[in-house]
């Protein structure tokens, strides 16, 4: 019973550590999102308009970011780019994430713009309009309320590669489990010490739990969110990973 | 260049970094496959209990990341007396968590058979589990191959994440190299290609199965 | 007295609150041709699925040769179901077997036939509905029309005492129609027990020895082809008959 009791307090003494951890993954995974989203679209406009040549260099680009491990892209990000431009390992996974989520988002996307006719771009372009702004004002609202399915499964999946970040050592939630759990247990309540370990199962028991009530919340949000922006009367396709 | 002198002094370390990182893979895959089976008609076709039990097993994997479920596998066990080696841990963890999506993926293939099947099915008298069998699942999983594939691909990517509890696999050894070394830029890229073509691989080779798999009517192409 | 195939007994069926079977009974002998019509959603082919146990009834039984089907314990349904054929409205054919494949399924699983003697008597009634060319063509690759005879042949090589035919021809393209029905002609010839739920008009008046008309899940009149489109007692049959014989007039007599 001691032992149980130990183990609680010790985690609600370093709740603050895991929020902050929680927080860390959370943003994490805005960044990358957001990073993943703004490439996503360029390259979604690049493969559909561009020139031959730019179409093969995006399609390479997309077989490369899909096919490369995530952990290696952020090695890659963090003794690469990281090195030359000191970004650390915040930057350096929210650019990994990011770009390799922009291939993903970028085929989202393309499935998304083809559903919308022709006839929506050519009215753009007889207002006057450039390829590129009627892309942005015209194609690209209605192309991400369609997207919205499909990104909900992308954010749940950056949401759920953001540990990998570990290994570069940012501290997110797993790295704060490893963290609390090396950290000696000695602490005085009533006087007396505490002795024994910290149980390791308990400790990344929590983990698990914070990244599943995050994978929760969100998908519930943007559930929600999908639902309340779709566009009545378009079906959606199905999502796969 | 001085890069390729001293990986040449690797290779060895590396093919057998490789050989770990395909039998990795290819357990979890084809365990994870049957185990996937059972999660599916456990959700789809079981009683109440192994319908609630399958689902909950399958949204708890698929709602937490790998990685954490690999150290939970392989730190925290230990804190209730049960010490795995990192093989082991790895393997158990990675079929477990593939198992959970290609239950989902076989989740797909099933629900995409219209009822009246398994009605023609009993109709000439066979009974559930042959019906299920003989007819939906044949029919199920040539739907589910193109995210089946795909599983195969993501699964020799997260093998890297298992260099964290110390197996010895491709990333592993690059790491080691890297340490030894201090040419992390060169070795990280070297190996993100060597992954690269595994990948391009793999792909060509689960179309070959897919093409020797086609019946007209089970046109796939559309969901990749 | 002849001893009945099958006998219906008060079928009672409910979807949640919706009654769409009422008390519904009748009996059938061998060799009999019954059509059942009826607006839509009369609960007609919810009946056919009684019979055959997709989906048993609330209320009521069924005696199948004189023993009592309807409170069978759920392991010995199959063997009741492999005396009752069925035909589907969709088709139903297994996707991913060839036509002769669908054929034979239930001689090798459930019949327990060697391989020869089944393929044997599967080309027999792939033959009989006019199909053997296509035996090894997948049902993606056939026709409306020749799927829905695969799917006849598939009933008929189980040798059902009676078979069923759920709207057989309703999914099908009107010029394929008439091969469906010629099938069915030519078997109802050879003295084949059937029940079919059908709109086609020209098939009940030729083929049925009795046309039961349903309606709200009860059953409103039956009688002898002949009597029910010319004199029916009841006036909700004279009206649905002669505004079905309008829609869709006589079938094609091949």
């Amino acid at each position: 019973m001691s032992e149980i009791n130990s183990n609680l307090f010790f985690l609600f003494k370093n709740m603050p550590l895991l929020l902050n951890a929680t927080l860390t993954a959370i943003l994490l995974t805005f960044a990358s999102i957001f990073i993943g989203m703004v490439v996503g679209i360029l390259i979604t406009f690049l493969r559909i308009y561009g020139s031959k040549i730019t179409k093969k260099i995006v399609f390479a680009y997309e077989w490369v970011l899909k096919g490369t491990p995530p952990l290696i892209v952020i090695f890659i990000f963090y003794f690469g780019l990281g090195k030359y431009l000191n970004l650390g390992p915040f930057l350096s996974a929210a650019l990994a994430l990011g770009l390799r989520s922009s291939a993903y988002q970028a085929q989202i996307y393309r499935g998304a713009v083809l559903s919308i006719t022709s006839e929506q771009t050519e009215a753009g372009l007889s207002l006057g309009l450039s390829r590129a702004k009627t892309f942005m004002i015209i194609i690209i609202p209605q192309a991400l309320r369609l997207s919205l399915p499909g990104f909900t499964n992308e954010f749940t999946i950056v949401l759920k590669d953001t540990p990998l970040a570990y290994a570069v050592g940012l501290v997110e939630i797993l790295k704060a489990g490893r963290d609390i759990l090396n950290q000696p247990l000695t602490q005085s309540i009533t006087g007396g010490d505490i002795t024994g370990t910290l149980n390791p199962f308990a400790i990344f028991l929590v983990c698990a739990l914070l990244y599943f009530l995050l994978f929760e919340v969100f998908s519930y949000l943007l559930h929600f969110l999908s639902k309340k922006y779709e566009i009545p009367g378009f079906v959606t396709d199905k999502e796969t990973k | 260049m001085m890069f390729f002198s001293k990986l040449v002094t690797y290779i060895p370390s590396l093919l057998k970094g490789l050989g770990i990182t395909l039998e990795l893979t290819l357990l979890s895959a084809i365990i994870g496959f049957f185990a996937a089976i059972f999660l599916v008609v456990g959700v789809l076709y079981g009683n109440r209990f192994f319908k609630i039990l399958c689902n909950f097993i399958i949204t708890i994997i698929r709602g937490t990341p790998m990685m954490v479920q690999l150290f939970l596998i392989y730190f925290g066990l230990p804190g209730i007396n049960i010490k795995l080696s990192p093989l082991t841990a790895a393997v158990i963890a990675f079929i477990i968590n593939s198992s959970a999506y290609q239950a989902e993926y076989l989740k797909g293939g099933f629900m995409a058979i219209s009822k009246e099947q398994i009605e023609a099915a009993y109709s000439i008298g066979l009974n559930k589990w042959d019906a299920i069998r003989l007819i939906v699942f044949p029919q199920a999983f040539r739907f589910a191959i193109p995210a089946l594939s795909n599983e195969i691909v993501y699964l020799i990517q997260y093998t890297s994440v298992a260099y964290t509890i110390g197996l010895p696999e491709l990333f592993y050894i690059s790491k080691n190299f890297a340490s030894k070394t201090y040419m992390n830029l060169e070795i990280y890229l070297f190996i993100g290609i060597i992954y690269l073509i595994f990948i391009y691989i793999i792909t060509k080779l689960t179309d070959i199965v897919e093409k020797k798999l086609y019946i007209p009517g089970f046109d796939t192409s559309h969901l990749k | 007295m002849e001893e009945n195939l099958l006998i219906i007994e008060n079928i009672e069926k409910a979807f949640g609150s919706q009654k769409v079977l009422d008390g519904v009974s009748f009996k059938l002998n061998k060799g009999d041709v019954k059509v059942i019509v009826g607006p839509s959603g009369t609960g007609k082919s919810t009946l056919l699925r009684c019979i055959n146990l997709l989906n048993p009834p609330d209320k009521g039984r069924i005696y199948l040769q004189n023993t009592e089907i309807t409170q069978l314990p759920h392991s010995k349904i199959p063997s009741i179901r492999q005396k009752i054929g069925m035909v589907f409205q969709h088709f139903a054919l297994f996707n991913h077997l060839s036509a002769i494949d669908n054929v034979a399924l239930g001689l090798i699983k459930v019949k327990k036939m060697n391989k020869t003697d089944a393929y044997e008597k599967a080309m027999f009634e792939l033959k009989r509905v006019g199909l053997d060319q296509h035996k090894d063509k997948y049902p993606a690759q056939l026709s409306g029309g020749q799927k829905q005879r695969v799917g006849i042949a598939r009933a008929l090589a189980m040798d059902p005492l009676l078979i069923l035919f759920d709207e057989p021809t309703s999914a099908l393209d009107p010029e394929l129609i008439g091969e469906v029905l010629q099938v069915m002609q030519n078997l109802a010839k050879e003295g084949m027990t059937m029940i079919c739920v059908t709109h086609e008009m020209g098939f009940a008046k030729s083929v049925a020895n009795e046309v039961i008309f349903m309606e709200k899940g009860k059953i409103v009149e039956q009688g002898p082809p002949l009597k029910l489109f010319t004199e029916a007692t009841h006036p909700r049959t004279r009206e649905f008959l002669s505004k079905i014989s309008e829609l869709y007039g006589e079938s094609e007599k091949k």
